[in-house]
């Protein structure tokens, strides 16, 4: 049962096979059986999961309507608000932090009767490509428990690859949901950014962070789109634009298909059995009827410079509020108050003031090292003398590389190329080289730059048996086009449907 | 451009960070990569080119002003490290 996808579980409840109980029990006891293993978890809701199926299924033997995922479980990123329940960011920072209200995406899934069935685990803040920067554990990838399943939607990515979860929440503001999709071997769709609502999401980046749907399927992820996405007069960043149907067309496939690929995305650093499995894709589209199109995007090799200028400057003014008076850590206040007095009597003179003391200790103590990095590259950014030569020259950058997606989307449906450089990597092994870490965003910041729709789905495995991811973007607001190229791939392959034995 | 260390303690403080002296070497280290890792934009001529601060061309996105309610203020400070009934406590802002 843990090996079918939500579509399939689905008809499986509607037509009775199967209790809401019983599929529920089920993803449970994988969860029992390996999360000790994978780590995806920060919190599993064994007792409320089950409750809700039960109530789920009460509802449908009544007769009562349901929602769109009655009875499937699904995980959810430690990063969305849920009211009365820790909602951590992977940070020590929020270790207490219980959200009075619900994120607009946490309301779409339980008015939709899905099963949030547990937590997941991320990187800080959702600053990070590994889920190392998580402030509680490490997530292995399925595939190889000694690698990192990417990030920071590790947790999220590696619940799916590990069947402990059918459907999963992510978060993507420069790649996060889908570089782990990719290192992971699952489906990871990072929409228009206006698309789903960001209201009750902890932020980072502002003009960068979207919510978006992981699953093992595409057709699954049109799903899961269709529930969490639409407007919302919470987020005023929010696209007052219908939603469609994906579920309607996914199956159908785009005709007069026209596939732009960019030539310098295969130059050098890019792992050959990547470049090789992102170039067999583009011959499955030929035998299905796609023309292909070379195309530039002579602004792309910016976006990693662009971006870790406006990430930083937008997250280091949003995690100001972390300030130790209205919630979350707060450092000791005598131990902080004594060390004051004691450097006064050193000085001889006025010290820094017990408020601006409190902010710092408890700021440095809270946070992360990864955290601490960014806030200070946005500071420092943002600071006197600086704003022009960095914030605001990353803004223009910004809208050339938005230009460059433009006129690409006015030749081809879609653009294609590989999501990572090379597959997942060794735990440890880029933690101490940040900008390589960075790096590993390469092919997927330009999407959340300009705000383009971007999904990543698996496309093979190297001779080392990891995840290789194909990445397709679309222009604003096309994910219904997207979702119908991907399942086109989907059903003309199955490395969609290859798990990994976990050892 | 590279940073130095008093450059890095300053932001620190602007920041609201505090960075012990080992940390304060490292971060200027791996800070004076990163900014010379950005600096390659500045070999792109952007002149005349319109900053872009989001995807979205959105302005003035207004909703009805219609009245619901407010968090609570129990709610409100439910989180708070320290509170009274009514107001989150912080160390004495002004002298004793």
């Amino acid at each position: 049962m843990i090996d079918l996808s939500a579509t399939s579980l689905l008809a499986k409840l509607q037509s009775g096979e199967v209790s809401s109980e019983e599929v529920t029990a089920a993803f449970l006891d994988r969860i029992n059986a390996v999360e000790s293993r994978v780590g995806a978890f920060l919190k599993v809701n064994s007792e409320s999961a089950m409750q809700a199926a039960q109530a789920v299924d009460e509802k449908r033997s009544s007769g009562t309507p349901l929602g769109k995922l009655a009875g499937i479980p699904i995980a959810v990123k430690d990063i969305l608000c849920t009211e009365g329940e820790a909602t951590t960011c992977g940070s020590r920072m929020l270790e207490h932090y219980v959200p009075p209200y619900n994120a607009t995406v946490v309301e779409h899934l339980l008015a939709s009767d899905a099963i949030v069935i547990g937590r997941t685990n991320m990187d800080e803040f959702a600053m990070g490509s590994s889920t190392e920067n998580s402030a509680y554990k490490p997530t292995s990838n399925p595939w190889d428990l000694e690698r990192i399943p990417g990030g920071s939607s590790g947790g999220a990515a590696a619940c799916l690859a590990a069947a402990m979860a059918p459907l999963s929440i992510g978060t993507d503001t420069g790649g996060s949901i889908r570089q782990p999709a990719a290192l992971c071997g699952v489906v990871g769709l990072k929409p228009t950014y206006g698309r789903v609502s960001r209201f009750g999401l902890v932020a980072f980046a502002s003009s960068l962070d979207q919510v978006g749907p992981m699953a093992t399927t595409v057709e699954d992820t049109a799903l899961l789109l269709e529930t969490i996405a639409g407007h919302d007069r919470r987020d005023s960043t929010s696209a007052k634009i219908d939603v469609p149907q994906y579920t309607a067309s996914v199956n159908s496939p785009l005709e007069n298909l026209t596939i732009g690929v960019v030539p310098s995305h295969y130059q050098d650093g890019l792992d050959t059995e990547i470049e090789s499995a992102v170039k067999e894709a583009i011959r499955v589209y030929e035998s299905l009827g796609a023309r292909i199109k070379e195309i530039e995007m002579p602004h792309a090799q910016y976006g990693i410079a662009t971006y870790y200028i406006i990430a930083p400057c937008e997250a280091s003014g949003n995690l100001a509020r972390y300030d130790g008076a209205h919630y979350g850590y707060r450092t000791d206040q005598q131990t902080m108050l004594d060390e004051l007095s004691e450097e006064a009597n050193q000085t001889d003179g006025a010290g820094e003031s017990p408020l601006v003391r409190m902010y710092r200790k408890s700021r440095s103590e809270g946070f992360g090292s990864e955290v601490q990095r960014r806030v200070m590259l946005g500071t420092y950014a943002l600071s006197e003398g600086y704003y022009d030569a960095y914030y605001l020259k990353a803004l223009k950058v910004r809208r050339l590389i938005r230009a460059d997606y433009d006129s690409a989307f006015d030749q081809v449906d879609c653009i294609l190329g590989p999501v990572t450089a090379s597959p997942a990597f060794r735990r440890g092994e880029k933690t101490n080289d940040p900008l390589a870490m960075y790096l590993e965003d390469l092919y997927t910041v330009n999407a959340n730059l300009a705000g383009v729709a971007g999904i990543s789905l698996p496309c093979g495995l190297t001779s080392e048996n990891l995840p290789i991811g194909l990445h397709l973007q679309a222009a604003p607001f096309q994910e219904e086009k997207l979702l119908k190229v991907a399942n086109m791939y989907q059903s003309a392959t199955d490395w969609h449907t290859r798990r990994p034995e976990i050892q | 451009m590279s940073l130095s260390k008093e450059d890095v303690q300053r932001v620190s403080l602007l920041a609201r960070l505090k960075l012990s002296d080992d940390e304060l070497t490292t971060m200027t280290e791996q800070l004076g990569q990163i900014v010379s890792y950005i600096d390659k934009l500045s070999e792109l001529d952007t002149e005349g080119v319109k900053p872009m601060a989001h995807a979205l061309d959105l302005t003035n996105a207004l909703v009805d002003d219609e009245p619901h309610e407010s968090l609570p203020r129990e709610k409100a400070l439910q989180n708070a490290p320290r509170s009274d009934d009514e107001c989150f406590r912080v160390p004495a802002v002004l002298g004793e």
